[in-house]
């Protein structure tokens, strides 16, 4: 009796007056993680939508679908696959514009925190979380990438039901964009580097690439102690170890 | 040893390589273990080394749960002489994957060990480098030190020369010792085929488009968000680092002492280079 029941009951809610809102359903979707909920206002707002007619067909429809204010099982039932995915791209492409803004931003910093899109793989980078970025601002080019401040370097997302996420639902400026606005979310940068060994010693032709970028960092550091610029253990800066003179005193 | 009587007998080795978390290990052969000159040093560093090797090699063993009822009081080890030097299953256990593993380092980087590592290499069964511009080079394990029981396993990518952690935690308990330092460097060096697919990936990715924009603007190095890593993955290309990395052959050249020579030169360097990105309008941002 009661498996009955059980099987009735997600079918006469699904169809009854009752339903949850589209955008929590469509977050509650498995791989969507890395969405935040944009507000209501931000949609229906028609200036946020400027141009985006261009990729997607029946906007206004589409906005009444994600705002809750058509329900889709009252569309046409050949339109319905279409309706839903469109309207996912819509989401999807207003979301790279929501993020950008400070409503927008302050979601994706609590999300940041909480490691919703995962954690730098390097080891050198000590499990530092990671932004989700876009390629391209164009949808359907390719899949979303992401970003980890520390090394300043792209990684693939690790589940592949994150890997399928067009990059242009987040866009290209969002990482710029958040850390210009939570610059003390900037970390200090680590130098250490992996050099290959064997029976102990350092394979010298990495060895030699090694050196050359620390080089690298070090005419980076000149220059910007040049301008002025405070780079030690900073926000943005590098982890400095104790000064050898601080070290031959304590010795 | 004859394997034939039972028919749903699993060797030791096998069952060991076989189960959750260790598909990272390569079946060792049978000879290598055999052959004490191989094992030297480690009867120090395992505990009940010799019944852990019997173990592995798939010699009767006894335990002390074996062990005949002689030992009745369990509490009363130390009077039942030899008796109290047998292990308990579970200390066994643990004590022959360890020696397991420190083998399987050393075999690994022997010429039968490195040919079977590579093929599981070829299969791409350590996973794929992370990193995008890396564009799915496989992954070789490595330790971040040779002592057992000190870090877990660590993937190195011939192509970024970096490591990374495992995807899965499924091997976050795999001790890194049990493929040491050595095997990555080893194994590029014995298969150049690798660098060369390295080389293809590095080649392919143009450095300049590196490092993150807003709204189509780089942002300049003198930002707290600027860009500040871009050495980490960098390779020598214009003539004039090509310089330096040649004088970098040895030694890093020395430093602030002689910084006013050096900053001279620099600043020559310096120059084009700000005045470039002042164009780009992006110090405002």
């Amino acid at each position: 009796m009661s498996a009955h029941g059980n099987n009735n009951e997600p079918f006469t809610d699904s169809s009854s007056d009752f339903t949850e809102y589209w955008i929590d359903l469509f977050l509650g979707i498995k791989g969507n993680e890395y969405f935040c909920d944009i507000d209501d206002d931000y949609i229906r707002d028609r200036f946020n939508l400027t141009g985006l007619n261009q990729e997607v067909a029946k906007l206004p429809t589409l906005v009444d679908i994600i705002t809750d204010m058509v329900d889709i099982e009252l569309q046409p039932e050949e339109h319905r696959d279409s309706l839903e995915h469109n309207a996912r791209v819509l989401y999807g492409l207003v979301h790279a514009r929501y993020i950008l803004t400070q409503r927008g931003l302050n979601k994706m910093f609590e999300k940041y925190k909480n490691g919703d899109f995962g954690y730098c793989p390097r080891v050198n980078c000590q499990l530092h979380p990671l932004l989700p970025v876009g390629l391209e601002d164009l949808p359907r080019s390719t899949s979303v990438k992401l970003y980890c401040a520390k090394c300043e370097d792209l990684y693939n997302p690790k589940s592949g039901r994150h890997a399928i996420i067009d990059g242009a639902y987040f866009g290209t400026s969002f990482p710029a964009m958040f850390f210009q606005n939570f610059t003390h979310a900037m970390p200090v940068h680590s130098k250490e580097t992996y050099v290959p060994k064997v029976f102990g010693f350092k394979v010298h032709e990495h060895s030699n690439l090694d050196r050359w970028r620390s080089l690298q960092r070090r005419k980076l550091e000149t220059r910007l102690t040049g301008y002025g610029i405070d780079i030690h253990n900073t926000s943005g800066g590098f982890v400095e170890e104790a000064a050898p003179e601080a070290r031959a005193e304590t010795t | 040893m004859s394997s034939d009587p039972e028919d749903d007998y699993v060797p030791w080795i096998q069952q060991f390589c076989e189960s959750f978390g260790h598909d990272y290990f390569v079946p060792v052969a049978q000879e290598f273990i055999e052959d004490d000159f191989n094992l030297t040093g480690l009867s120090l560093q395992v505990p009940y080394y010799r019944e852990a090797l019997y173990t592995i090699l798939d010699y009767q063993v006894e335990t002390s749960e074996d062990a005949p009822t002689t030992n009745a009081g369990n509490g009363l080890r130390s009077g039942s002489g030899k008796r109290s030097d047998l292990p308990n299953k579970l200390l066994l256990s643990h004590s022959a994957e360890l020696l397991y593993g420190l083998i399987h380092a050393r075999y690994i980087i022997s010429k039968p060990g490195l040919t079977a590592m590579a093929s599981k290499f070829e299969r791409s069964e350590f996973g794929i480098c992370p990193r995008y511009y890396c564009d799915g080079m496989h992954l070789i394990p490595v330790g971040a030190t040779d002592i057992p029981g000190q870090e877990t396993v660590r993937l190195y990518c011939p192509c970024c020369s970096d490591i990374y952690l495992p995807l899965s935690s499924r091997y976050l308990n795999i001790d890194g010792a049990f493929f040491g330092t050595t095997f990555p460097g080893l194994l590029v060096k014995m298969f150049p085929e690798i660098e060369n697919q390295c080389k293809l990936r590095i080649n392919k990715v143009n450095q300049d488009n590196f490092g993150i924009r807003l709204f189509g603007f780089k942002i300049h190095e003198s930002s707290a968000t600027g860009p500040r890593m871009k050495w980490l993955r960098q390779y020598p290309a214009l003539e004039e680092e090509r310089r330096e990395y040649a004088e970098c052959e040895l030694e890093l050249p020395p430093a602030n002492d002689g910084g006013v020579d050096m900053s001279v030169s620099e600043a020559s360097e310096i120059e084009p280079d700000f005045d470039d990105d002042r164009t780009m309008a992006s110090e405002g941002i």
